[in-house]
């Protein structure tokens, strides 16, 4: 047994047992797959292309990056094996705070005209916004690292007590009539942009930090994370912090574009951002996944959606097919692990 | 003692632990020198596994003392034992089945480039580098080191965990039935491991119930019978059936009269 060193370098003998295809790939192929599905469809049914009509395209992007920044962060809190319900809500809790807090003074009914809080830096109402959804995260977090209950009923208590504030924090009554400066964040493309820089961010704390290490780490095996040294409460705590924050952002986004912010913003937001991350590959048992999925996953999802409004089909159907999406990604899921199971005990 | 000129690594003396009104580990006295590998034997129940949570710092111990190079320890966690220098396989405890070789190998002390805010660059060509030194050293084939360890055999995966352990300890490595789940060919490639921990000097405690591969491998037996340590035989000076009447209980006393006690 004393000639087995010299096969390290040798790329030869791993030509037998090679590394699989990036599973991003297949997702790719998938979207590409059911990309010219609607293209042919749009050609019977229709009789245009479904693909090659830029305003389309750019809606369907406009539509989902929004619930893109959420998935960002859903998908994070998923690969450490845990689920965040609350976003949705998160989303109505922000928008209906931060825009309290952007009104001009010119509009007469602002939340807090009395107390001279209107055309307010837009600084303010974004660090207070941002601030609302750390703070919902770091909830999140602290009762599922340190409390030990199960993900889904700690984001669940999250989920009900932030709609609840978004309600109760101006009676139900919408808040509209943001400063310019605020609506910005909120015009043209700029929420793809947003998009694009937090995922950019994200992309590269996954896959080449610590932070991503040991995210994966914690959702593969958590006690041997905690056996290597890994501070996993800390660490969860923070995932589930930065998936608030980006909720929040997402809040102020959607409000911002709208020009109001209503209590029942946001509603399902969760489950499209959760579908967007199953979709693009991220396992819900923890341990897999990736932005790039994510964001493959996120443009599949809004495909489908914009091809069904394409082919005008009745938006009932859209919203039960939807539902059979996010089941067939569950169960895709959980063959791939099976299969992955039956290799490993080889 | 004065024939022994390596110093102690490891010393317990009277070490006790109960859970409640069970008494797991009964004053074990142990002791462990510089470069020597040891067994730890005995029945399912005989307190071999409590034993080493004493030491390693998963458990607290109910009374009594460990000694650790030197000085008297007092490990809050596995990860105090670990600081210092104690490192231990567990069967399926320590790895992270979505990462590949080098993530696993360097998971909780990753090699970083530089820091921007709160995100440290990982070296990865570094860990890259230095697992395939570590695998290299202890003769562990692997052909893709950027494969995932889950898509790995049982035998690839106990070899990175024990090379793991390998590399990293300074001064004592702990192997919990490192080879119970394994076949022929991989237990060998894992003995092989510990054969050439013990060329290097490295000290080990190694749980095992397979009496023909302790006999190989080790220096001394340490038997363990229901929370006591039964007695301490020397490898190359026994043979399984005093071992085995060791561990059911049919001899006993040999660690008491030794001689070279």
């Amino acid at each position: 047994m004393g000639d087995q060193v010299t096969q390290v370098n040798g790329a030869t003998i791993a030509a037998g047992k090679t590394r699989r295809r990036p599973q991003e790939v297949n997702i790719l192929l998938g979207l590409v797959g059911i990309a010219l599905i609607f293209e042919v469809l749009g050609w019977i049914f229709q009789g245009q292309s479904f693909l090659f009509n830029t305003q389309r395209l750019s809606i369907m992007v406009l539509q989902v990056s929004v619930v893109g920044i959420i998935a960002i962060g859903v998908t994070q809190v998923i690969i450490t094996g845990g689920i965040d319900l609350s976003s949705g809500s998160i989303v109505g809790a922000t928008a209906m705070i931060a825009m309290s807090l952007a009104q001009v003074g010119t509009y007469p009914r602002a939340v807090f005209i009395e107390q001279g809080w209107v055309d307010l830096p837009v600084v303010i109402p974004l660090a207070t916004g941002l601030t609302v959804g750390l703070i919902a995260g770091l909830i999140n977090g602290s009762l599922i690292a340190y409390t030990k209950i199960p993900p889904f009923i700690a984001t669940l208590g999250m989920m009900v007590t932030a709609r609840g504030l978004a309600k109760w924090y101006t009676k139900g009554m919408p808040v509209s009539f943001p400063t310019d400066e605020f609506a910005a964040i909120g015009k043209g493309m700029m929420p793809v942009f947003i998009f694009l820089v937090i995922s950019l961010i994200f992309y590269v704390a996954l896959k080449y930090t610590k932070y991503g290490r040991h995210t994966y780490a914690i959702g593969s095996n958590e006690e041997a994370a905690r056996v290597s040294g890994i501070n996993v409460e800390r660490h969860i705590v923070l995932v589930y912090a930065i998936a608030g924050t980006l909720a929040a952002l997402a809040g102020m986004v959607v409000a911002a574009r709208g020009l109001t912010a209503q209590s029942g913003m946001g509603m399902m937001y969760e489950l499209d951002a959760i579908a967007m991350a199953v979709i693009g590959g991220t396992s819900l048992s923890g341990g897999r996944g990736s932005i790039i999925g994510t964001i493959i996953g996120m443009v599949i999802f809004g495909m489908i959606i914009s091809g069904f409004t394409f082919l005008r089909l009745d938006a009932y159907y859209q919203e039960m097919i939807k539902g059979a999406i996010i089941v067939i990604a569950v169960v895709a899921d959980v063959y791939r692990q099976r299969i992955r199971t039956r290799a490993a005990e080889r | 003692m004065a024939e022994r000129p390596a110093k102690t690594i490891l010393k317990t003396e009277g070490l006790t632990k109960h859970y409640g009104g069970v008494r797991a580990l009964e004053r074990a006295d142990f002791e462990l020198h510089d470069g020597e590998h040891v067994a730890i034997v005995g029945d399912n129940g005989a307190g071999k596994s409590t034993f080493v949570r004493q030491i390693t710092g998963v458990e607290q111990p109910t009374s009594g003392k460990i000694f650790f190079d030197g000085k008297q320890v007092e490990f809050k966690g596995p990860l105090e034992a670990r600081a210092a220098g104690i490192e231990a396989v567990y069967q399926n405890l320590a790895l992270a089945d979505d990462l590949d070789v080098p993530s696993n190998i360097f998971l909780g002390r990753e090699e970083v480039y530089f820091n921007i805010g709160p995100f440290s660059f990982l070296n990865t060509r570094k860990m890259m580098d230095k697992s395939r030194a570590v695998l290299e050293r202890t003769g562990v084939k692997i052909p893709d080191l950027r494969n995932t360890i889950g898509n790995m055999s049982g035998g690839q995966r106990q070899c990175v965990a024990v090379s793991r352990a390998a590399s990293f300890a300074s001064k004592l490595i702990i192997m919990d039935e490192p080879t119970a789940a394994l076949g022929i060919q991989e237990t060998a490639q894992v003995e092989n491991i510990i054969r050439n921990l013990k060329a290097r000097g490295v000290p080990l405690i190694l749980i095992s119930h397979n009496l023909r591969q302790v006999l190989n491998l080790v220096d001394k037996i340490w038997v363990f019978r229901r929370g006591q340590i039964a007695g301490m035989v020397e490898a190359d000076k026994t043979d399984g059936n005093e071992v085995v009447s060791l561990i059911t209980g049919v001899k006993s006393g040999v660690h008491e009269s030794a001689s070279y006690i």
